[in-house]
């Protein structure tokens, strides 16, 4: 308009450098920066089976977070995801008991189909509480970790459960001990979830609401957007990513106990985090997130292969890992 | 009344050609302003005239850039952040500082609690307490709850809290905008007991009548500049409205066109009330710009909310085309073609981190691809158009909405209200923060708009424009819509006296 006004604008010109954002980049530089650390303590650290190992051990935590992803962006929070875990596979776990279904591919089949459906199910569960009952995320999640919990230790009895038909663990297994094409199974899923992940909040409608519903919730009420329904479905995702995490668990071990995935909602948070995603909502990073995943299971595998560190500070190295990454975060965003 | 008294009392508070720019925009050009001990003295001015920055100039909130202030006669600067209440100078603020878990004594000895051997002498405070309240002839409880009190005792534990500080000058922003009538006048019996005691009180207000009622003396800006000093005793209503404004308009506003009285009315709304709006009725014909004007809280932000349902309706019906709009569902009513854009850009309209396309398109992502896909060529042709169409002026397409300047921010988001293809466009504070230039190329597209036969409402508190661009205004007070101005009627004059309650006629 006024010869101020251009000036003002005329500072966005060198657009090269200044417009890479220095938060996307920051996960990947820091996960380059382990693999070099891991490198110089430890040979093997940087060959292909221990890596291929690493990430395949990160995948459950990467694919719950990619959906804590979508929760975080929206704004709100999922405490509940650890527990939901155990509570979804035990319910897997006692429907392949269960015997109802002779045939033991079709039993398999009907159990995955199950327990994405009950996955979804514990998700709209949250969403309902913190939308409908419009009660903070912080504390309905609390509330539903509790319940997911303690419904496990009172199915489990307080012992484990654990998949008795022999016939159908061998059908199983493959899925987490298996690859496609020299692929371990896991790390394919983890692609492919991510892949979808990043395709919903980058390209499509829905994507673009949960950014909005996240960074101004008026914002998005003013533009007609329906921010209960977008939040909902963001738990919802959530919870299908649970289960598709479940989908990979049970065969790894084939048991659950009240204490499985303990912990791991601080694990996912910690990886979205870590992977540039805005705490406060309204900036969703999804390969960003599976970066995080795999820099939190790098740590703990550069500690185990080191002799410096004994690796019953992994707890605390990782917890020490969000503060700083949220430090740097923040840094990043005054500079910019 | 009480000029005799005042008169000739000493001067306890002065300002001399003080001057204020923010950011290189001044607001304050050399103002003179003095306050006897003992008086009421009313501030006046259109919104954006420099009343508040006036009043937190003197009470150390804001320093001036040029100019001094005189404390009995005394060149001061005063210190920042309230810490001028040591000098006896306190601010009431409109939104109370008041914490809601604390009681009334709790509240009044906030941050100079008294001990005995470091432990809390709540007795005395609770005494002392009292005591002031006694002095003010308030019955608040000492002990209540603060979120227990009714706003006119709140506002009361806040005078008190001033006196129990020993305050001598008390600015009152704006105190009698949410009281009710009767509260009203408790706190203004109040207010002249504390004058007899030899309180200054500087009263910022709207309210002609209340001014008239209660105030010694009247100082009037106007756009920065000092208009007049009186008593209020030769002054009325008429003649500070007169004073207030009184400017001429240029022409920054493109010639009016006025709809055909046979134009097909587009959107109707009829006997709307919400919690604070009460029975609103009123028609836009096809290419019209009807003007919503009043004082700031008049409800007309909260009308146009209910009509873009925003905002639940308690009863009313609002059609377009005679298609009735069902309440409280903004995408029913985008559908329809009613849009709202929102005059806090910063906090309602726009996310500020992000792109432009992202805003642009945000209201409309239906448009951009099929399946819940977007196709991002679509949208950066959507981008290409509202840039040219609206000039919106950045050098670099990829910027964050939160880094453009005001204007461009402004042109971004009607823009963005635009590209769902609205009939019915709401525009809320149109200008608001934005420099001049921008300001008439706003100006000239919404004119252009009713040109092509949208019909357009526009909502300010800046009277020239609403003057300026509208053929029909109406003038809202207090919930409910006092009159529907036409042709000549359309003066700064006239609609200043419907907004401060001077004159009324039924809604049309």
């Amino acid at each position: 308009m006024t010869a101020s006004e251009d000036a003002v604008e005329t500072k966005g010109k060198g657009r090269s450098w200044r417009d890479v954002d220095l938060r996307a980049v920051a996960p990947f530089a820091a996960l380059a920066l382990l693999l070099v650390v891991g490198a110089l303590v430890n040979p093997n650290f940087i060959g292909f089976t221990n890596l291929a190992n690493v990430a395949t051990r990160s995948a459950f935590i990467a694919i719950i977070a990619v959906g804590a992803t979508f929760v975080i962006s929206s704004g709100d929070l999922d405490l509940s995801v650890g527990a939901m875990v155990a509570f979804v596979a035990s319910l897997m776990i006692l429907f392949m008991n269960s015997g109802a279904i002779a045939d033991p591919s079709l039993m398999l089949t009907a159990a995955m189909v199950l327990t994405v459906v009950i996955g979804a199910g514990c998700g709209l569960l949250n969403g309902l509480i913190t939308t409908v009952g419009k009660i903070e995320p912080f504390i309905a999640t609390l509330g539903t970790m509790g319940i997911y919990r303690g419904l496990t230790t009172w199915l489990s009895q307080g012992g484990a459960i654990t998949l008795r038909e022999p016939e159908l663990q061998a059908l199983y297994r493959p899925v987490y001990f298996g690859s496609i094409f020299g692929v371990p199974v896991p790390i394919a899923v983890i692609l492919v979830v991510t892949a979808i992940a990043a395709f919903v909040l980058y390209r499509m409608r829905y994507g673009r609401h949960v950014v909005a519903v996240g960074s101004n919730r008026d914002v998005a009420r003013y533009s007609g957007i329906p921010v209960d329904r977008v939040r909902t479905i963001a738990f919802v995702i959530q919870g299908l990513c649970v289960a598709i995490a479940v989908l990979l668990y049970v065969p790894r071990l084939g048991s659950t106990s009240a204490t499985t995935g303990i912990l791991w909602e601080l694990q996912a948070i910690t990886a979205v985090v870590v992977g540039g995603t805005a705490l406060k909502g309204g900036a969703g990073r999804v390969w960003g997130t599976i970066c995080g995943a795999f820099i939190l299971e790098l740590v703990g595998n550069i500690m185990l292969l080191s002799n410096f560190i004994s690796e019953y500070l992994i707890g605390a190295i990782q917890g020490a890992i969000i503060i700083i990454a949220m430090l740097v975060q923040r840094s990043l965003v005054r500079k910019s | 009344m009480n000029p005799d008294a005042a008169d000739g009392a000493p001067v306890v508070l002065a300002a001399r050609r003080i001057a204020k720019s923010f950011n290189g925009v001044q607001v304050l050009f050399s103002v003179n302003f003095e306050l006897r001990a003992g008086e009421i003295h009313a501030l006046m001015g259109e919104n954006g005239a420099g009343k508040s920055t006036l009043v937190k100039i003197l009470s150390g909130f804001e320093q001036p850039t040029s100019g001094e202030i005189l404390l009995d006669g005394q060149p001061v600067k005063l210190p920042p952040n309230g810490q001028a209440e040591q000098l006896g100078i306190v601010i009431i603020h409109q939104e109370f500082n008041l914490a809601e878990h604390l009681t009334v004594t709790e509240s009044l000895f906030l941050g100079r609690e008294v001990t005995r051997y470091g432990v809390l002498d709540r007795k005395f405070m609770r005494a002392e307490t009292r005591r002031v309240l006694d002095q003010l002839g308030s019955h608040v409880d000492e002990n209540a709850l603060i979120s227990s009190l009714s706003i006119a005792d709140k506002q009361m534990v806040e005078i008190a809290k001033a006196i129990s500080r020993d305050a001598r000058i008390i600015f009152m922003d704006e105190p009698t905008a949410v009281l009710s009538r009767e509260e009203t006048s408790y706190l203004f019996r109040q207010v002249r007991k504390l004058r007899e005691e030899g309180t200054s009180f500087v009263f910022v207000s709207h309210k002609l009548d209340e001014v008239m009622e209660l105030t010694d003396r009247v100082t009037v800006l106007r756009d920065g500049q000092w208009v007049k000093t009186a008593p209020t005793a030769i002054l009325d209503g008429e003649s500070i409205a007169q004073l207030m404004v009184g400017r001429e308009l240029s022409s920054l506003y493109p010639s009016k066109q006025e709809p055909s009285v046979d134009e097909e009315v587009t959107l109707a709304v009829a006997g709307l009330s919400t919690h604070y709006v009460k029975d609103a009725s009123f028609e836009v014909r096809k290419g019209e710009i009807l003007g919503f004007s009043g004082l700031i809280g008049s409800g007309r932000s909260e009308l146009m909310e209910a009509v873009a349902g925003l905002r639940p309706r308690l009863s009313g019906e609002v059609s377009v085309r005679g298609e009735s709009v069902p309440g409280g569902d903004v995408h029913a009513a985008n559908r329809v073609g009613i849009a709202y854009m929102t005059k806090d850009r910063k906090h309602k309209g726009l996310l500020l981190n992000s792109r432009m396309t992202a805003n642009l398109t945000l209201q409309s992502l239906e448009k951009h691809g099929h399946y819940g896909y977007l196709s991002p060529k679509s949208e950066a042709e959507a981008l290409e158009r509202a840039r040219r169409r609206f000039d919106i002026r950045v050098r670099d397409g990829r910027v964050v909405a939160g880094r453009m300047s005001g204007g461009n921010q402004q042109k971004l988001l009607l823009a963005k209200v635009m590209e769902t293809e609205p009939d019915v466009i709401i525009i809320d504070e149109p200008t608001r923060g934005i420099d001049v230039g921008t300001k008439q190329q706003i100006y000239h597209f919404i004119s252009a708009l009713a040109r092509d036969g949208k019909s357009i409402i526009v909502v300010s508190s800046e009277m020239p424009e609403i003057i300026g661009l509208c053929t029909r205004v109406a003038v809202m007070r207090e919930g409910r819509i006092v009159g529907i101005l036409e042709g000549e009627e359309i003066s700064e004059q006239e609609i200043m006296r419907y907004s401060a309650g001077l004159k009324k006629k039924a809604a049309a």
